[in-house]
């Protein structure tokens, strides 16, 4: 347990008798590339705020670094960065004080690589925090974030805003703090940026992780999308789910025995057939859908 | 030390508008004492006989002819009111503006503990204050020494000390109940400072309604009874000190277990 970097067990929040989190368990080795995924109000920033100390959980218990989240938030603080899905900072500060502050409440001088930071992700230091754009906002966010070379980097939505250059400058970066044994624990909604980018995966919904593994076993589930010009009745085949057809082009996903598929089809007159692995996306889909959760 | 100076550069512009703006009126006023004075004489017997509106202000216990009585009644209104509503306004901002802006999550997430935040912001409320209050002292002592009267050393510093603790008060009140809010309380802080002040007029009317002159911090700050005791009233001033206790203790004790919005 003290070797993760980040560890819950039946992990709570209660905001009154609204569900934040319920029960959660999540454990995030050190050097992972965590990617955390779910629909909006599954629980994900509220799992990153509980984890982080700025709310209190209901029951449960939470470590980062083996350090308990409620008794030792300041020394958890102290190893971890941190950007929040909406960055917000002190109107008529300059970038360059922006910077300066969050460095001196750390009580590290961070210049070297705070400007290291700036010009790669071309953020202009002179300007102040309140004209800037969303986009360059969340640039300050991350400087903040990565400048004090923190061992753990929990990153909230961390790419909206950010235009395709700089996403893909943004997780190169990432991608060399990983390699020098940081571990980064991103929550998202974009698949194909957590399956391009992470080796590890959770799944929240409802507030409880509902799969977490690494991303390649994930996406490979057994299930496979079938795809064919043709006629089939929705009811001629268990396990199919996501049916659609239109045109003549029947699609579902299909988790059953190969065999049992192949005989159907048999019988059929059938063209233009694929079957293929669903792409993570279509994987997580289904795991948000109500009853979709043996995918 | 950071945050206490990140929370001053974040506060000297609004700081220096209050204090100019509280100190140019007293200034203002202090230089038309003089010709004020040569007409005073016979409204100041009017002052006094109107009853319970000069009741209501001090008017009948203070010479508004004299530079004291003039002072004690015009200072009581422009620093006992404004000075009231900057610290009420500082007080309720200092917590709870950090989740209205949506910067508590950046402040929060460096490693402080809550209670050096609260400190820190409690200590910037109170060189505010002071630096407030110091200035508009300088001012005022300033202003009648170049009007040529002789400066009343004695009831000048005790009527600024008490608008100082007021301010303090209030301010410790507020800042207290900041810690509950999520979106920031101007209305609640005005409202307060403002009921507080009619609380004493109210006190002022009738005896009936002395009690209320307890409550409010402006009981200790009433300019006609510091003249004429020559002191500031212990007990009420006790009673101040409990409240602004209260205010902070409920601050420390809010926000250590609060969940940040």
């Amino acid at each position: 347990m003290e070797s993760k970097a980040i560890f819950a067990e039946n992990l709570t929040k209660y905001y009154g008798k609204a569900r934040g989190i319920d029960g959660l368990d999540l454990a995030v080795a050190p050097g992972d590339f965590f990617g955390f995924i779910g629909p909006n109000g599954a629980g994900k920033s509220t799992t990153i705020r509980t984890l982080l100390g700025l709310i209190s959980p209901t029951a449960g218990k939470g470590r980062v670094f083996g350090m308990d989240i409620v008794k030792n938030k300041k020394a958890i603080l102290e190893r971890v960065g941190y950007l929040p899905s909406d960055t917000a900072f002190y109107n008529g500060m300059k970038v360059r004080d922006m910077l300066k502050l969050s460095a001196d409440l750390r009580r590290k001088d961070c210049s070297a690589a705070s400007a290291e930071l700036c010009e790669r992700l071309q953020l202009d230091r002179d300007r102040k925090v309140e004209d800037l754009s969303f986009g360059n906002r969340k640039k300050v966010g991350i400087v903040c974030a990565l400048q004090h070379n923190p061992e753990l980097l929990v990153l909230d939505e961390p790419t909206g805003g950010l235009d395709p250059l700089m996403q893909h400058e943004f997780f190169s970066i990432l991608q060399e703090r990983n390699q020098t044994g940081v571990t980064v624990f991103l929550s998202s909604h974009i698949m194909s940026e957590i399956q391009r980018y992470c080796s590890k995966a959770a799944i929240i919904r409802e507030g409880k992780i509902i799969a977490c593994d690494s991303v390649d076993k994930l996406a490979k589930t057994g299930t496979r999308r079938v795809t064919f010009r043709g006629n089939l009745q929705p009811d001629a085949l268990p396990d199919i789910r996501d049916w659609t057809e239109s045109d003549g082009i029947v699609s579902f996903l299909y988790n059953g025995e190969t065999n049992k598929l192949i005989r159907t089809l048999a019988g059929l007159d059938v063209h233009e057939l694929t079957v293929s692995e669903p792409d993570l996306e279509e994987i997580v889909l289904h795991f948000y859908e109500k009853g979709g959760d043996q995918a | 030390m950071t945050l206490i100076r990140h929370e001053l550069k974040q506060a000297w512009k609004a700081l220096l508008i209050w204090t100019l703006s509280i100190g140019a009126f007293i200034v203002i006023c202090l230089f038309m004492y003089p010709e004020m004075k040569s007409q005073m004489n016979s409204i100041s017997s009017i002052f006094s006989s109107m009853g319970m509106f000069s009741s209501a202000f001090g008017l009948d216990t203070l010479d508004f002819g004299s530079l004291k009585g003039f002072y004690g009644i015009e200072c009581g209104n422009i620093l006992g009111i404004g000075g009231a509503l900057f610290a009420a306004l500082i007080g309720i901002a200092a917590l709870a503006n950090e989740e209205k802006n949506g910067t508590a999550e950046f402040l929060l997430t460096h490693p402080l503990r809550r209670t050096e935040i609260i400190t820190a912001k409690l200590i910037s409320v109170l060189i505010q204050t002071l630096i407030l209050n110091v200035a508009v002292w300088l001012m005022a002592v300033g202003s009648i020494a170049v009007i040529g009267e002789p400066v009343p050393w004695k009831e000048i510093t005790l009527l600024h000390t008490a608008y100082f603790l007021l301010q303090v008060e209030l301010a410790c009140v507020c800042f207290g109940i900041s810690a509950f809010l999520w979106k920031g309380g101007i209305g609640i802080g005005l409202g307060l400072a403002i009921a507080l002040y009619f609380m004493n007029i109210i006190g002022n009317l009738t005896s009936k309604a002395d009690v209320l002159k307890y409550i409010t911090p402006f009981g200790y700050a009433d300019g006609s009874e510091i003249f004429n005791k020559g002191a500031l009233d212990g007990c009420k001033l006790l009673i101040g000190l409990a409240f602004s206790l209260i205010g902070v203790a409920l601050a420390y004790w809010k926000y250590n277990k609060k969940d940040i919005r």
